[in-house]
Formats: structure tokens, C-alpha cells, sequence
């Protein structure tokens, strides 16, 4: 092994600043799963019947799908069998009396644990123009800028109080992007999910600020199932954005969520990810089972759905954000960049659905595998035979930090009529000797020339995402990599 | 300011260098000439420190330093600069970001405080004049899509820009019309003063038409067989690489 190589393997190794356990009395349902457990979560969120019973419907599908075949196994990733009746299905911070009114009465720890993680949720230190939706292993503690969204007919808060105050958008399009026969984990997630972020634009409103979403998993053994769904009317459009971060344990914890976006005629959403689970140690012991279903649906004429990803945390990733094309003229794009390190694996990528006419799609996936990492590229791009003109653009681009990671692509395009045209690029490299070599000359340490050179390869999609959260993305770069040098 | 001893350099366990001496003052500009497969490139990137040319033997002190002892990175905080033969692509990368980079690390080294973006503009454009580019050069990632002339004038923007002590140009000449030849000229001469020096390794005389040399060598199966002054440049450009086979090597070079 070259020198440059134990460097870049050395930087691999990353410390996770994020690991902490915030010491926070909860309302914990025992371990297991089952029609009560089901019942017990809708009876503590004081659901409709409606919501019982697609939980109940969802529930039933999962359980036929587990006695089956179990969870799907194609996905290029391995890990150990889960034992779904050994996780614990609810767990929520205990709250005062009624729940809180105001910012004020939420627990001060929980403000805190938000605050360390530089999401601040008081009224004094708000991160300006951008309204945050905090939620705490499977509720929603906090959201901010409620009141300014709302005197422009926006709706922003958790799934549970939409489910309150909004029944009928919840029934209208809640499963109707991602149904709960979906997959198994959509299944699982429709049965059990407890909270999540719940977003609807109006006809005609530019949504002015980022809407955000940060997700907390805290308490041990403890899944985590959100759902969230925008919906964006006519002419409308809005930025989002969501944050993940989990204590450092040495067992593995299960992520499954699902989200669902609908863009009607001329909408457009920008949905943007900084997945930062914990990953686990350079062992591969622990970390964040992060299996996820996220999709979009372009439902009117030249809508527009962008997905743009940074995924450098969790054990294993298993998500593929995706668009159905349905409305003619609409657009769909998917930017991602996926880092595995030490042990982590992620089998990611999209899906691109064309149904409509003059359709169009590009998918940039930037993949980046240190230490023993393994990285999987997995992508569908679907024209149907009557979504004429329709337009793909892939590139699928792989970079690799020492010789023990692995870098894999599996395209599939299907091209059902004459006058679309799918075009689909992919390269795989190494940061090379010579170009280490190259910027140390220049004075730049191994560190920041590995920074730099990585940050290089990911310009196309961190230049997607909004200003704040670019500079974010480019920090979480850096300190995924730096650390353990010297 | 460097002093070359015996310094012997192989590449995959060949011998390329053998008990190679060498003498740089301040103020002084060298040229070593050789023909192909003499072992010229091999000392630029040794001097650098390229981590696949591996040093068997000698000595090299560079501003009274063990240079062997220290990593290419701390060499280049030192002052040391290698214009390379081949400038290496990084995609992605903005000159002006790369730049930034390198000329506050070489800041950090001096202990003076990192430029911000309005001081590093303001440096930048100076310089940018000095090889005939304009600003649109800054924002073009480093390398990439850059013609043979244009990666050369970029390794001369790069040593104005970071004002090295010692400066080792591998072949910057070669491959370039006699407009872009000019321009690299003039990016040498405006960087020689009395307090630094330059080797300019070179197959061929004609930059020496624009760059004048206080020394020349000459390089033959790894080791310097002929020193002189600038008119030894002249007689190779008439006569050619071949005579110079045929001279005895010296024991010692003149100091």
C-alpha cells in the first residue's frame, strides 16, 4: 500500500460529532409489533378512524409480505437479519400537562439537544429565512415561523397536527405517491409511522423562506418512522430541507420513512437531504439501518420536482428518491452525493418514471467510497410508449479513497417509443498520486488536498443545494474525511 | 540557498540520478540541459519531493535545511516551487479557490494572516497580467479544458502568485508558440531577484534567448558533465547533444 493510500484510508476514519444521548424522560410503548401496538399508537395521537384503518390495512400488507419472503433482498448490501418484534414502535419526550403551546413550554432539554446540534429552536437565535420542524425520536417537539407561513395560506408543522386540523388532505393524498403495497418498508412505515412534517402550498404562493425539517433519533432500541408529504398547488413553489443526526450506540437502530411529494400544474419542489445518521464505528458495530421511500409525483403540466441528496452518514443506505413524470412538459432531477466510509454501505439512486409528453429528467449521482465502504449506484429510467419526447440525462460518477472500497453501477433504461432519447454517462476514479502530489506542492497538507479534490467531484450537486445548507454539505465533506490524520 | 551532494535518485528500482552535484545562490538563474532520458525531470521532482522518486543517496540542504528530510508539502512552504512538465487536472476546482488555498497555506507557514476574498482578488488580478490571462481564468477549474499553453501560463500564474524562493521550472518551454514562450519568459524575469533563484530545466536553448542564465549544466546519464557560462547553451544549440558524450565527467562540480 502506497503512502497516499494509509493517508486516505487514515481519512477515512471519522469522529462523529453528533453522538451525544440527551438524557430526556420518555413515553416509551414496550418492544414489538402487532394490530395493538398499531391501535396504541393511534389512540395516542387521537386519530380518525380513517387513519386507524389504513394503518391496520398497511399493518396486515407487512405482515404478509414478512411471512412471505421477508424484506427485499436485492439491494447490493449486506447486514444481519432485523428482529421487527425486539424494536420499540414509539417513544416520545414526556410531556407537561397538554403538550406545548409555545416555544416556551417545550422541555429546555430539548431545546438544548436541538440547540447542540445547531438547530436552534427559540424565538431569539432563529436561523433566519429558514422555518424548522423538529422532530424527536417519533414526535414532532417544535416548528418554527408557523405563524408567518400561515398568513400566506401555507401549512407547515407536524403530520400529527395535520392530521387534526387538515383530515382532508391527509385522506386526499396521504399513500397516493407511495401507497402503502409499495414496499416493505413503505408497508411497515404506513402501519407504525408516528410523526413526521406535514407541508401544503397554496395555489400561487412562492414559499418565502426554506421549510426545514431536522430529524433527532435519541432513545436507544427505538425506531424511527416519519412520514412526511408536500403538496404544492398550482404555480407554486417550495424549497425543503432535512437534517439527521443519531447518538452514537453500538447496536444498529432502523430509519424507515417515507415521503411523499405532489407537485400540481407548474408547481415546483425542491426537496434537499443532509443525511448524517450515524454510521457506526470503523468496525462496522452500530449505526443506522436508514431505508427509506421517497418519491414524487409531477401531477399537472410542467411541474417540477428536484431531489438533491448529501448522504455521508448511516451503516446502510437504501433509498432511491424518485419522480413519476405524469403531467406533460413536467421535469424531474435527482443530484445526490453518497459517501460510504469505514464500513457503510449505501445502494442509492432514482427513479425516473416519463408518462407524460415532452418529459424531462437528469440525474447526477456522485458516489464516494473510503475504507472498506461500498457504494451502489442503482437507477430506473422508465419512458412509457406514450411519453413522447421525453428526455433523460444520466451521469453516474465514482471516486475512490484507497484500494479496499468497492464502487458499483446498475443502470436500467427503458425506452418504450422512437422520439425519446436516454443518455446516460459514467466514470470511476481514483484521487491520484499525482494530483496529491500536485496540490502538496502548492502547500496544501494531505487533508485539505483530499478536501479539495472531493469537494471538486461533488460541485455539481452541491451547487443545487440552497446557499446555507451548500456550505454545510461542503463542511460535512471535510470533517467526514479529516480527523484522524497524524 | 541549495546545495546538491552525490544526490543519487531511482524510479521502480532503476538508477536515473547518479552522485549528482549542484550549486544554487540567491539571485542566481540556472539552466539543466540534457537530452531526453537524462535524468532532468527526475531531479525537478526529486527536489520536490514526488513521493515515486526515490532518493538512494547524497545530501541536498535547501536554505541551510535538510531538504530530503522534509515532506514535498513542507518544501513548498519553504519556498520551493515546481513548475510541472505536465500540470495535473483537478475537475471541479476553481483556480481562484485553488489558489486561495495554496497562497494561505504558504501565509500559515510565514505567520501572517489568511487573505480574504477582496485581498486574494486583488493580488490575483495583478498577476494575471503579468501572463496575459484575464479573470475569466479564475473561475475555469484548475487544468481542466486547458490547452498545452494555457496550463503552462497557469503554472506561471501559480509560482507569481505564491513568490517562491527557489523556483524549478520542468520544461515549461516545451510545446509552447513563441507568443506564449514570451509570456513565460516574462513571468521568469519578473520573478528574479536578488533573494531568489531559478533552474530552469530545458531541452532546448531558445528560451534562454529570453531568459539569460548565470549557469549552465549539462545533464547526461544522471550526473552534470559540463558547467559553464551562458554560451555553453549556444555551442549545444550548434552542436547538438552528441559531443557531449564523449567529455570526461568532472569529479567535482564548479562551485
Amino acid at each position: 500500500m502506497s503512502t497516499s493510500q494509509k493517508t486516505l484510508e487514515a481519512l477515512a476514519n471519522r469522529d462523529y460529532k453528533w453522538g451525544f444521548v440527551s438524557d430526556i424522560e420518555a413515553d416509551t410503548l414496550p418492544p414489538g409489533l402487532n394490530e395493538d401496538v398499531i391501535r396504541a399508537i393511534s389512540a395516542k395521537k387521537a386519530e380518525p378512524e380513517f387513519m386507524l384503518q389504513w394503518r391496520l390495512k398497511a399493518y396486515r400488507h407487512w405482515s404478509k409480505l414478512e411471512r412471505a419472503a421477508g424484506e427485499p433482498k436485492w439491494a447490493n448490501v449486506t447486514y444481519p437479519p432485523i428482529d421487527y418484534q425486539k424494536i420499540v414502535y414509539y417513544s416520545a419526550p414526556k410531556r407537561q400537562g397538554e403538550g406545548p403551546a409555545s416555544l416556551d413550554e417545550v422541555d429546555p432539554k430539548l431545546l438544548e439537544t436541538f440547540e447542540k446540534l445547531g438547530v436552534p429552536l427559540a424565538e431569539r437565535k432563529l436561523l433566519a429565512g429558514v422555518a424548522v420542524d423538529a422532530v424527536f425520536d417519533s414526535v414532532s417537539v417544535a416548528t418554527t415561523f408557523k405563524d408567518k407561513l400561515a398568513e400566506l395560506g401555507i401549512i407547515f408543522g407536524s403530520f400529527s397536527e395535520a392530521v387534526q386540523n387538515h383530515p382532508e388532505l391527509v385522506q386526499k393524498y396521504l399513500g397516493s405517491v407511495v401507497p402503502y403495497t409499495d414496499n416493505f418498508y413503505a408497508a411497515l412505515n404506513s402501519a407504525v409511522f408516528t410523526d413526521g412534517s406535514f407541508c401544503y402550498i397554496p395555489k400561487g404562493v412562492r414559499c418565502p423562506m426554506e421549510l426545514s425539517t431536522y430529524f433527532r433519533i435519541n432513545a436507544a432500541k427505538s425506531g424511527q418512522f416519519e412520514r412526511t408529504l408536500i403538496v404544492a398547488e398550482e404555480g407554486s413553489y417550495v424549497s425543503y430541507l432535512e437534517g439527521c443526526t443519531a447518538p452514537m450506540r453500538d447496536e444498529n437502530q432502523l430509519h424507515a420513512a417515507v415521503v411523499e411529494l405532489i407537485a400540481h400544474e407548474r408547481a415546483q419542489i425542491k426537496y434537499s437531504t443532509v443525511q448524517n445518521w450515524y454510521a457506526g464505528d470503523a468496525e462496522g458495530r452500530g449505526g443506522i439501518f436508514n431505508f427509506v421511500t421517497k418519491r414524487g409525483k409531477c401531477a399537472g403540466r410542467a411541474a417540477r420536482i428536484s431531489w438533491t441528496q448529501v448522504e455521508t452518514g448511516s451503516a446502510i443506505t437504501w433509498k432511491y428518491p424518485s419522480v413519476i413524470l405524469q403531467g406533460d412538459d413536467s421535469v424531474g432531477e435527482f443530484y445526490s452525493v453518497a459517501l460510504t466510509a469505514n464500513r457503510q454501505q449505501a445502494d442509492t439512486g432514482t427513479k425516473m418514471l416519463h408518462i407524460g409528453k415532452n418529459t424531462r429528467s437528469t440525474i447526477i449521482s456522485k458516489g464516494i467510497s473510503a475504507g472498506r465502504g461500498n457504494n451502489t449506484y442503482r437507477g430506473l429510467v422508465r419512458i412509457s410508449p406514450r411519453a413522447a419526447n421525453a428526455r433523460n440525462y444520466t451521469q453516474c460518477d465514482s471516486l475512490l479513497l484507497g484500494d479496499r472500497c468497492g464502487a458499483h453501477t446498475f443502470p436500467y433504461i427503458e425506452v418504450g417509443n422512437a422520439s425519446s432519447v436516454a443518455e446516460h454517462e459514467a466514470s470511476t476514479s481514483k484521487i491520484s498520486d499525482e494530483q496529491l502530489f500536485y496540490c502538496k506542492q502548492r502547500g496544501l497538507s494531505t487533508e485539505n488536498a483530499v478536501s479539495m479534490i472531493v469537494n471538486g467531484f461533488c460541485k455539481e450537486v452541491f451547487k443545487n443545494l440552497p446557499m446555507e445548507f451548500a456550505v454545510e454539505a461542503t463542511k460535512l465533506l471535510g470533517v467526514s474525511l479529516e480527523g484522524s490524520i497524524g | 540557498m541549495l546545495n546538491v551532494r552525490n544526490l543519487s535518485v531511482g524510479v521502480d528500482g532503476k538508477a536515473i540520478l547518479r552522485n549528482l552535484n549542484l550549486d544554487v545562490r540567491a539571485g542566481e538563474v540556472h539552466a539543466v540541459m540534457g537530452p531526453n532520458g537524462s535524468g532532468k525531470s527526475t531531479l525537478a521532482q526529486a527536489l520536490a519531493g514526488h513521493p515515486a522518486y526515490t532518493v538512494t543517496g547524497g545530501e541536498v540542504t535547501y536554505l541551510g535545511r535538510d531538504l530530503l528530510a522534509m515532506p514535498p508539502e513542507e518544501r513548498a512552504r519553504a519556498g520551493l516551487f515546481l513548475a510541472f512538465q505536465y500540470p495535473i487536472e483537478i475537475a471541479g476546482v476553481s483556480n481562484a479557490a485553488f489558489l486561495k488555498a495554496a497562497i494561505n497555506e504558504m501565509r500559515a507557514a510565514r505567520g501572517q494572516e489568511e487573505l480574504d476574498a477582496m485581498e486574494m482578488l486583488e493580488v490575483l488580478e495583478k498577476k494575471l497580467a503579468l501572463v496575459d490571462m484575464d479573470r475569466s481564468f479564475l473561475s475555469r477549474p484548475v487544468n481542466e479544458g486547458f490547452s498545452g499553453g494555457e496550463k503552462k501560463r497557469n503554472e506561471i500564474l501559480q509560482m507569481a502568485v505564491l513568490e517562491p524562493k527557489l523556483a524549478i521550472l520542468d520544461e515549461t518551454d516545451s510545446g509552447l508558440d513563441i507568443d506564449a514562450l514570451k509570456i513565460v519568459a516574462q513571468g521568469v524575469n519578473s520573478l528574479r531577484r536578488p533573494d531568489n533563484a531559478i533552474i530552469l530545466v530545458t531541452h532546448y536553448q531558445r528560451i534562454l534567448n529570453y531568459v539569460e542564465p548565470d549557469r549552465v549544466h549539462v545533464l547526461f546519464d544522471g550526473r552534470i558533465v559540463k558547467s559553464a557560462g551562458k554560451e555553453l547553451a549556444l555551442e549545444l544549440e550548434r552542436k547538438g547533444y552528441d559531443w557531449i558524450k564523449e567529455q570526461p565527467a568532472p569529479v567535482q562540480p564548479a562551485a
